[in-house]
């Protein structure tokens, strides 16, 4: 039976959703460690060890792996490797970053941003901005995978009784280190776990009227915020908002776009939400292609009464 | 200090891609092709760090069909110095890319090599960060803002919560983000000049790597089809909708 390493996303504390995406998508090939590599993470270890389903949860705790610089965490999953059939990280910009180094060490093809598990050695995947999904066979004896977090359920938080274990450190590789680092502060949702986003584009005019516009809307309703890359490039918005082929992959409950013309960047990125809404001036707005409920006027009218009326 | 640059032709990205009726992939026939968008954001930046003083000489290389050499002569047009066509038929996977990348590093000796963090075709987002394994290099990915002073450069990146930096050694990989600069458009007068920029053509033979796929493609489908929806009159028809969904104060 396959036994697959995931790679867990924290915060040291606690453990994020996207890493519950990748635990249901090992389970689906057998066996499921977890691997928590940080520095002062017993809080997520102990977090990691209760996600339903886990077997064995390795922690390497050690000040190399802090900021989890590719450059040192690879050399330790590689290690891992040699007692795992497959490395599984969410597509988050840690998976992202680190997990085709691993790939390359082990001289394995990664396969990229999954959408599901056909088999032991059969995925599927999007390419070309999802306009098209591919299923690929990989021959490599190791798997390598990064997961989109959007098509796989989440693993429940409780339920799960992993056996920690530590594992030593492979130091620090000495050729990289972290400077420092300019995190948001999130006051609202999380975009990747939101239930519902309202999305801002390059009708907003500027930070200000974004701010104004968007973010009253989004607080009535609990939403997250999220932005396309016109108004994250024009300074709207920071750009972690940004949502799309090369932003974040989003799939809320109910997606809103206001003022956004619907690109297939963009589209890329929230096509697989439940319900889109868009509000859109021109009629002939792409983002009407896929909307499932579509008003056409100025969103300066429309939102503010929305907001009122909610 | 030597740059390299890899540049892949890919569909452009304003082209709507079609999946082939026959499920083997998408469908390239007569369609417009062009630099890949973060490839040409790795030539400006390279050009930026040569305008700069921090590079000598940029040399930009692509892997793929003879038609690369168009893309490569755009490279040449911007800004880079000679280039390298490494010709092949066949799809090179990322792995293979990046183990062909690394002979050239060994031939070339560059300071820095900048990348697209992603194909728009493949959309792997995996090149950069294999060549740097297989090198042993550090790597700067996502990167929104580079800074080389000697012997080290520091990356910003983006990432998830927002944004971050780190500082590499030289010789470093680093892999572009879309906000990282806005690359120029090349004059005619240097359109003209890159056609006797001197470019060079390979095949992955002269590179004795072992490219041949790991992964086989079985099948390119589309993805589930959004039907269009409906719309609404006014904003109390949408707050009605709005309602029914769960969605309210
Ligand atoms: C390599 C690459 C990657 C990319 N990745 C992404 C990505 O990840 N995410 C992304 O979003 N984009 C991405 N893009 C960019 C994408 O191609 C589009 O340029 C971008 O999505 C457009 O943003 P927008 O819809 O906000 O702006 P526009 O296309 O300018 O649309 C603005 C819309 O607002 C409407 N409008 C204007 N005024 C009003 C008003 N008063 N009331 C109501 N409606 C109004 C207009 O009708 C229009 O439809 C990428 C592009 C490239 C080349
Ligand atoms: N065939 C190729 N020729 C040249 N460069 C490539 C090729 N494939 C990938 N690259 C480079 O690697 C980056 C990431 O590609 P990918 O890993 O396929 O998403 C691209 O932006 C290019 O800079």
């Amino acid at each position: 039976m396959t036994k697959t390493l995931v790679w867990v996303e924290h915060d040291n504390v606690s453990v994020k959703d996207a890493t519950l995406s990748a635990v249901t998508a090992a389970s689906k090939l057998g066996e499921v460690h977890l691997l928590v590599a940080g520095k002062g993470v017993d809080g997520a270890a102990a977090e990691a060890a209760k996600i339903a389903g886990v077997g064995k949860v390795h922690v390497a705790d050690d000040a190399a792996f802090e900021h989890a610089l590719a450059e040192n965490v690879a050399p330790l999953i590689v290690e891992l490797l040699g007692s795992h059939d497959a490395f599984i990280a969410p597509a988050t910009t840690h998976g992202k970053n680190i997990a085709p180094r691993v790939a390359a060490l082990l001289d394995v093809a990664q396969i990229s941003d999954i959408l599901s598990v056909e088999s032991e050695d059969t995925f599927t995947r999007p390419i070309y901005a999802g306009n098209a999904i591919a299923t690929v066979r990989s021959k490599d004896a190791k798997k390598v995978i990064t997961v989109r977090g959007t098509a796989f359920e989440k693993a429940a938080r409780e339920g799960g009784s992993g056996v920690v274990e530590a594992v030593a450190s492979t130091g620090d590789k000495g050729i990289s280190s972290f400077v420092g680092a300019e995190i948001a502060k999130l006051e609202r949702p999380e975009l990747t776990s939101a239930k519902v986003i309202v999305s801002g584009g390059r009708a907003l005019k500027d930070a200000e009227t974004f701010e104004a516009t968007i973010f009253p809307l989004a607080d009535k309703i609990g939403a997250a915020v999220g932005a396309s890359r016109a108004a994250v490039d024009a300074g709207y918005a920071p750009n972690d908002y940004q949502v799309g082929q090369t932003g974040k992959i989003v799939a809320p409950e109910v997606y809103i776009a206001v003022g956004i013309s619907g690109a297939i960047q963009h589209l890329a990125g929230m096509k697989d939400s439940k319900t889109i809404i868009a509000i859109n001036k021109d009629e002939d707005a792409p983002i009407f292609q896929v909307a499932d409920i579509g008003i056409v006027g100025d969103l300066f009218k429309i939102v503010p009464e929305l907001t009122e009326k909610l | 200090m030597k740059i390299l640059v890899p540049v892949k032709r890919v569909i452009d990205y304003n082209v709507k891609p079609r999946v082939k009726a026959d499920g083997t992939g998408v469908d390239l026939a007569n369609v417009k092709m062009s630099m890949n968008p973060f490839d040409e954001i790795a030539v400006e930046e390279a050009i930026r760090l040569k305008e700069k003083g921090a590079a000598t000489e940029i040399v930009a290389v692509s892997i793929g069909v003879a038609k690369a050499q168009e893309t490569l002569r755009t490279a040449l047009a911007m800004g880079a110095d000679r280039a390298i066509l490494v010709q092949t038929d066949d799809e090179v996977e990322p792995l293979g890319v990046a183990k062909i990348l690394a002979k050239i590093v060994e031939e070339e000796g560059p300071g820095l090599v900048i990348l697209g963090k992603q194909a728009i075709d493949d959309d792997s987002n995996q090149t950069g960060q294999m060549l740097a394994a297989l090198l042993g290099w550090p790597q700067g990915t996502f990167a929104s803002k580079v800074e080389v002073s000697g012997d080290t450069v520091d990356v910003t990146r983006e990432v998830d919560g927002g944004l971050e930096t780190v500082k590499l050694n030289t010789p470093a990989i680093i892999t572009t983000d879309l906000r990282l600069n806005e690359p120029r458009y090349a004059s005619l007068p240097n359109i003209m000049k890159a056609k006797s920029k001197p470019l060079a053509t390979k095949t992955p033979a002269d590179y004795g790597v072992d490219i041949a796929p790991r992964l086989e493609t079985l099948k390119v489908g589309e993805p589930p089809k959004r039907s269009a929806g409906i719309k609404v009159a006014d904003v109390d028809e949408l707050v009605a909708k709005l309602k029914a969904l769960g969605v309210a104060a």
